[in-house]
């Protein structure tokens, strides 16, 4: 099949409780490839990351994912309150064994690419919603992984903060060139940030629609007022309304 | 890698604790922090202190206008009971032997207590099996009247120190227990996640994630504790009659002997130590886990 460093296919997930949250989902995520899935909420977008991860297990169908040093940022920040933003950021470093030099160091990088440069002696709660994501960000970003799995991780931030977070977003993807799985509810937001779009459809989830961004990277921020962006938001929003349907 | 010294729970490197990091957040801070907290000891020592003078004229009042004087011992007026009880060294010297044997009885079986109960609730808290093994017994030892047993317990074991202190520990273990096992389990999912993705060990789970989780409730627990055990070897002492004499003996001597200026002296000391065993459990709580766990109520 392919060497894709994430690979579905026709995989479907029912939870024991007979909830079917997937249908027959057959998705590739290569190297240096940004896709991005937008799908109404409850319709198993949450559930194809946890399949993708290994957190849980498909009912059927054959996946493929590099899940050595994977990297997942949740919804929400997941930080842990009683360490230090610095702390924090060590911590997968620390669950893979690298020494107390590395970690320090791969900290301290990572801490410069999401701009917390400052912050490293903060606590997680006198830190704003953006900054506690930067620095899970951070954290993921300290294994450079091949795999990178987003679930709506700017969600919960303000609509200025998240235009920044997408920008740093795709700094990061332009420099490291992972493969990018992105959840999200803003349709701008998929658009700006991705190679390819996906659109699910009410649960079961299925793909019912991809676009391609003819867009290359690097992306400027500019890109958002460009004609064609707002055409293709267009047609992704009205696949959208008609998964909803 | 984490598990170089797995034999501890010491559950992060020392500069989580390290007191530099905190005055470097504080430091942003200063001044309007330090004016709140000198408005906070005004603001929480007066209005106690106004409600024990209040006490205090209350006592007055009863002792001497309400209480006939022939029947008066049986509230001595407050200066009484300082001049015989605690200004008199005679008397007081007795009371403070008292309270230095229930404070060792009560230290040993808090102690003990903690001990048992982190191993019970870390036992529990990794499987879910083992919780439901276990868990009716800590409600049923909870739920066992301390007075009934507190005889049975002499007569099995005697009326020795021993016994005094499984007296606390029987008093002092249910709420830790249930405390450092509500704690140890209430780590986020996410950070579960987290921890499954990246493969980490048991050991590792429970030093990084739930232990240090469990801190702000576990050192509720032991505040209640802490409490419960001085409380237990008082109750020890008072029903075992015998053996060293704690202030539980001397509350009985001195309520048989009607001398209401000691008893209430001793009632005061022992309030006194249950008192600051809570302020001190505070105190702590604050300089381990204030920086980072909700305002703690510094009380
Ligand atoms: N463990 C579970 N057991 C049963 N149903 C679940 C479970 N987890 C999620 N679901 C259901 O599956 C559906 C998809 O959930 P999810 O993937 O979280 O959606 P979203 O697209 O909003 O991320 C929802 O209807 C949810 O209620
Ligand atoms: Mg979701």
């Amino acid at each position: 099949m392919s060497q894709c460093p994430l690979s579905f296919r026709n995989v479907s997930m029912t939870f024991p409780d007979g909830t079917r949250a997937l249908s027959d989902v057959t998705l590739d995520v290569a190297k240096g490839e940004f896709v991005t899935i937008v799908g109404p909420s409850g319709c198993g977008k949450s559930t194809l990351l946890k399949i993708a991860s290994g957190l849980l297990e498909a009912t059927s169908g054959e996946i493929s994912v590099d899940r050595d040093r994977i990297g997942y940022v949740f919804q929400d920040a997941t930080l842990l309150p009683w360490r230090t933003v610095r702390r924090n950021v060590e911590l997968l470093a620390e669950l893979h064994g690298f020494t107390k030099e590395e970690r320090t160091k791969l900290a301290e990088e990572a801490i410069g690419l999401v701009g917390l440069r400052g912050f490293e002696h903060h606590f997680p709660r006198s830190l704003s919603g953006g900054m506690r994501m930067r620095a899970s960000l951070a954290r993921t970003l300290t294994l450079k992984p091949p795999v990178f799995l987003f679930d709506e991780p700017f969600g919960a931030v303000d609509e200025i903060t998240r235009e920044r977070l997408n920008e740093e977003t795709l700094r990061l993807f332009e420099q490291e060139r992972f493969a990018g799985l992105f959840i999200t509810h803003s349709i701008s937001e998929a658009v700006y940030l991705s190679s390819t779009v996906h659109v699910m459809s009410t649960r079961p989830g299925r793909l019912v629609a991809s676009f391609e961004v003819p867009f290359g990277y690097p992306r400027r921020p500019e890109l958002r007022f460009d004609a064609r962006f707002a055409e293709l938001c267009g047609q992704v929003s009205l696949a959208l309304r008609g998964a909803h349907s | 890698m984490t598990l170089d010294n797995p034999s501890t729970f010491d559950f992060d490197e020392p500069s989580t604790f390290d007191l530099g990091e905190a005055n470097v957040v504080e430091a942003g801070t200063a001044p309007g922090a330090k004016r709140s907290a000198k408005a906070g000891v005004a603001g929480s020592v007066l209005p106690p202190l106004a409600v024990g003078l209040f006490i205090v004229g209350v006592w007055y009042f009863i002792s001497l206008v309400v209480l006939d004087p022939k029947r008066q011992f049986l509230l001595q007026p407050p200066h009484e009971v300082w001049n015989v009880g605690f200004a008199d060294w005679k008397n007081f010297s007795t009371m403070l032997e008292g309270m230095w044997s229930s404070t060792k009885v009560a230290f040993w079986g808090l102690l003990i207590a903690i001990l048992l109960g982190f191993l019970l609730a870390i036992v529990m808290s990794q499987a879910k099996v083992v919780e439901r093994a276990i868990f009716p017994y800590a409600v049923v030892l909870q739920a066992i009247p301390i007075l009934a047993i507190v005889p049975l317990i002499g007569f099995w074991f005697g009326y020795g120190f021993s016994s005094r202190v499984l007296v606390c520990v029987i008093i002092a273990l249910f709420p830790i227990v249930v405390n450092t096992l509500f704690g140890l389990l209430s780590a986020d999912q996410g950070m579960h996640d987290l921890f499954t993705l990246h493969k980490a060990h048991r050991i590792t789970r429970l030093r990084r994630l739930m232990f240090p989780a469990a801190l702000p409730a576990v050192f509720a627990g032991l505040r209640i504790s802490a409490g419960l055990s001085v409380i237990g070897a008082i109750v020890g002492d008072f029903f075992f009659g015998q053996g060293e004499v704690g202030i539980g003996q001397l509350l009985k001597r001195y309520a048989n002997r009607l001398e209401g200026e000691q008893l209430f002296a001793s009632v005061i000391l022992s309030s006194a130590l249950g008192v600051s065993v809570f302020l001190f459990f505070g105190w702590l709580s604050g300089k381990l886990i204030g920086k980072w766990a909700g305002e703690s109520r510094g009380r």
